[in-house]
């Protein structure tokens, strides 16, 4: 079992969802970024998604892409987030997951990627711009080292492309909320419930819902529906506020301790497996 | 009008050997998905064909000619030059023939809205001229920079009633305005049809918008039979995205006719002010497509640089980078100053004023007519009418003579 099945499973066994915490790597800078993962792992995030800059990503939001562009400012690199990996793996056992878009990953090398991720102490993989019709070459690569494929399914997905991509998926499957880029919203789409049935009438792996989840009561509202909550643009929109503050370090621990309290008892114990 | 139809039988792959494909966020997907099965059921049906052939017929007047350059000839000492004068097309470019297309895709497809992206503008102004034409909405999203330089095209759009979305983000070019008409799309495909310029981009687009290109090629090839009794010996187009030059191309590449596509090679490759993806670029994967594009080795997107903004764009269509790699065609650059003279010659020897996108593909045929023998035939695809640049060309050249 891989430590992101692992951690749903702990989670679920305690009737608890699971906390994805999801920021930008090098943003605001590569070091306070490296300092601000330790807090958010002990402030209680079951999994952390560190976001790979890429200079166009088609699907975030205006602050995904500004931190984006941020962090490559500031020079990071696959590889420099492969070392911040490192780094923090060397100390924690929180799960990693990648995610960025298929070209940082072509240009570095498909398989030296997957080798090196699993090496640094990654655990699994988004491709945000990858389909599952595209991902011949990325997913037997990834097997090879042992990462998990995370791939994503929206509420325009068909049955038979949720069929396909939850038989490709390890780890979780990645529901995204709503159709759209990244970015936080007021309120929760009111087809969300049926959309992580449709999900779950094809798997038992967990299921995660992700964009514009930015409060504690949506991720109340979506661990009642789902494994898990995505946390993205809410917590690198305090980042970017708060970077010169003093106090960051200690405004994210509590933004995520808040959010991690939020999914506490919410699903009956053993639903899955 | 045998030639506003498509060609029926031929492959209608998602890939061009290596490249295209369809890499993109999971939330497209069922947007390109109906567009593709859409197109495909349009394209078998020939109501459809008739009705986008009345249209290229009685409103943008197509034909187009193929016309002589003599004196342009005489200038450059060697081969015939032929231009196929996709400037007199309705809107002043090859892009009508795309937007009318897509247009009636969309219609067929239930949707009231369009909208679409824009470098030179000349895409924009096609589609909100459509859009006019069907009483659509439209929304163009255009690169800041490229608003700037070209001026006209912008009121053009406004006057036609299109509502014009500036995008301050990245290089302010028509890369950032993709990549924003995509993100829009993502949520709002149900109502809104994105009507894409070039034949790049994620599938059904590249072969789509070929199709509907085809029609340059399918006519040149007509028209210099009927002139000249045989087939040229060069095609030159210019490529940004590279819809005019695979329109122009497609119809003869199963014949013995040598292909060039002339790429944005701006201040010189040398000095990376240039948007040259095939002749600089390697492979990689942009706006949905696997192709060639411009990157730095880890994988980021570089800015590029073209005093035509139709033409300043990382990346290109994936049946070019197939083209390139099979040595189907060749691929090769023209700088910003070589374009400019192209632009003055053409004007002053044949009274055409070309677009400074086209002026890329007339300044590499001269180049190439010189070396030819008189017998030889070059055709160029004058994919666009100069007037919309006119602005630029004066700033330009009036900082050249400081």
């Amino acid at each position: 079992m891989s430590r992101i099945e692992a951690r749903f499973e702990e989670t679920g066994a305690a009737g608890d969802g699971a906390l994805v915490m999801f920021v930008v790597a090098g943003h605001p800078t590569p070091g306070v970024c490296a300092e601000l993962l330790p807090a958010i792992a002990e402030a209680g995030a079951d999994i952390i998604e560190l976001g790979i800059p890429f200079s166009d990503p088609l699907a975030d939001g205006p602050v995904i892409q500004a931190a984006s562009q941020r962090a490559l400012g500031e020079g990071m690199s696959p590889r420099g987030v492969l070392e911040m990996a490192a780094g923090f793996r060397a100390k924690w056992d929180t799960p990693l997951v990648v995610m960025t878009c298929w070209n940082p990953i072509y240009k570095y090398g498909v398989e030296a990627f997957a080798r090196e991720s699993a090496g640094a102490g990654v655990d699994g993989v988004i491709v945000t711009d990858l389909p599952a019709e595209e991902a011949g070459e990325w997913v037997p690569a990834a097997r090879a080292s042992g990462l998990d494929t995370i791939f994503l399914l929206a509420p325009t997905s068909s049955s038979a492309r949720v069929k396909k991509v939850v038989d490709l998926a390890t780890g979780f499957v990645y529901c995204v909320s709503r159709m759209g880029v990244t970015g936080a919203r007021d309120e929760l789409p009111a087809e969300l419930g049926a959309m992580v049935e449709r999900i779950r009438a094809e798997t038992a792996k967990p299921v995660a819902v992700g964009f514009g989840i930015s409060r504690p009561e949506h991720v109340v509202e979506v661990c009642r529906l789902a494994d898990g909550a995505v946390v993205g643009s809410a917590v690198v929109s305090l980042i970017e506020r708060e970077q010169s503050s003093a106090g960051l370090r200690q405004k994210v621990r509590d933004f995520v301790s808040e959010l991690k309290g939020a999914t506490r008892g919410l699903r009956s114990t053993g639903r899955r497996r | 009008m045998a030639e506003g139809q498509g060609h029926s039988g031929e492959s209608r792959a998602v890939h061009f050997g290596p490249f295209g494909g369809i890499f993109v966020p999971e939330t497209l997907m069922a947007p390109l998905v109906e567009v593709a099965a859409a197109y495909e059921s349009a394209r078998e049906d020939p109501v459809f064909q008739q009705e986008l052939g009345a249209y290229l017929r009685d409103y943008a007047g197509r034909p187009t000619s193929l016309y002589f350059c003599r004196r342009l000839s005489e200038h450059c000492g060697g081969a015939k030059i032929y231009m196929k004068r996709e400037d007199l097309a309705h809107t002043g470019s090859h892009k009508i023939n795309n937007a009318l297309g897509q247009a009636l895709l969309a219609r067929r497809m239930g949707r009231k809205k369009l909208m679409a992206e824009t470098g030179a503008g000349q895409h924009g102004v096609a589609t909100a001229t459509v859009a006019a034409l069907f009483g659509m909405e439209c929304d163009v999203y255009m690169g800041e920079e490229d608003v700037r330089r070209q001026a006209l095209n912008v009121y053009r759009m406004r006057l036609l009633g299109a509502r014009l979305i500036q995008i301050e983000s990245g290089s302010r070019t028509l890369k950032d305005a993709i990549n924003e008409a995509f993100r829009v799309w993502m949520a709002t495909a149900e109502t809104t049809y994105y009507l894409f310029g070039t034949a790049a981009g994620p599938h059904p687009y590249p072969t789509m918008v070929r199709d509907f290109q085809s029609v340059v090629g399918r006519e040149a090839r007509r028209q210099i039979l009927e002139r000249e009794g045989r087939l040229p010996d060069h095609l030159v187009a210019c490529v940004g995205g590279g819809s005019n030059a695979i329109g122009l191309f497609h119809p003869f590449l199963d014949d013995d006719v040598r292909m060039v596509g002339v790429e944005a090679a701006g201040r010189g490759l040398q000095t990376g002010a240039h948007a040259a993806s095939l002749t600089a670029g390697s492979e990689g994967i942009l706006h949905g497509a696997r192709s060639k594009i411009l990157q730095t080795p880890e994988g980021q997107i570089l800015t590029t640089h073209s005093v035509a903004a139709g033409l300043d764009y990382p990346g290109v269509g994936p049946e070019h980078a197939q083209l390139q790699a099979t040595g189907r065609a060749e691929y090769v650059g023209a700088t910003d100053s070589e374009a400019l003279r192209a632009f003055e010659l053409l004007t002053r020897l044949e009274g055409i004023m070309p677009a400074l996108e086209s002026a890329h593909a007339v300044a590499h045929a001269v180049e190439l007519a010189g070396t030819l023998p008189p017998e030889a035939i070059v055709l160029v695809n004058l994919s666009g009418r100069g007037d919309k640049d006119i602005a630029e060309v004066q700033r330009v050249l009036a900082e050249q003579e400081e």
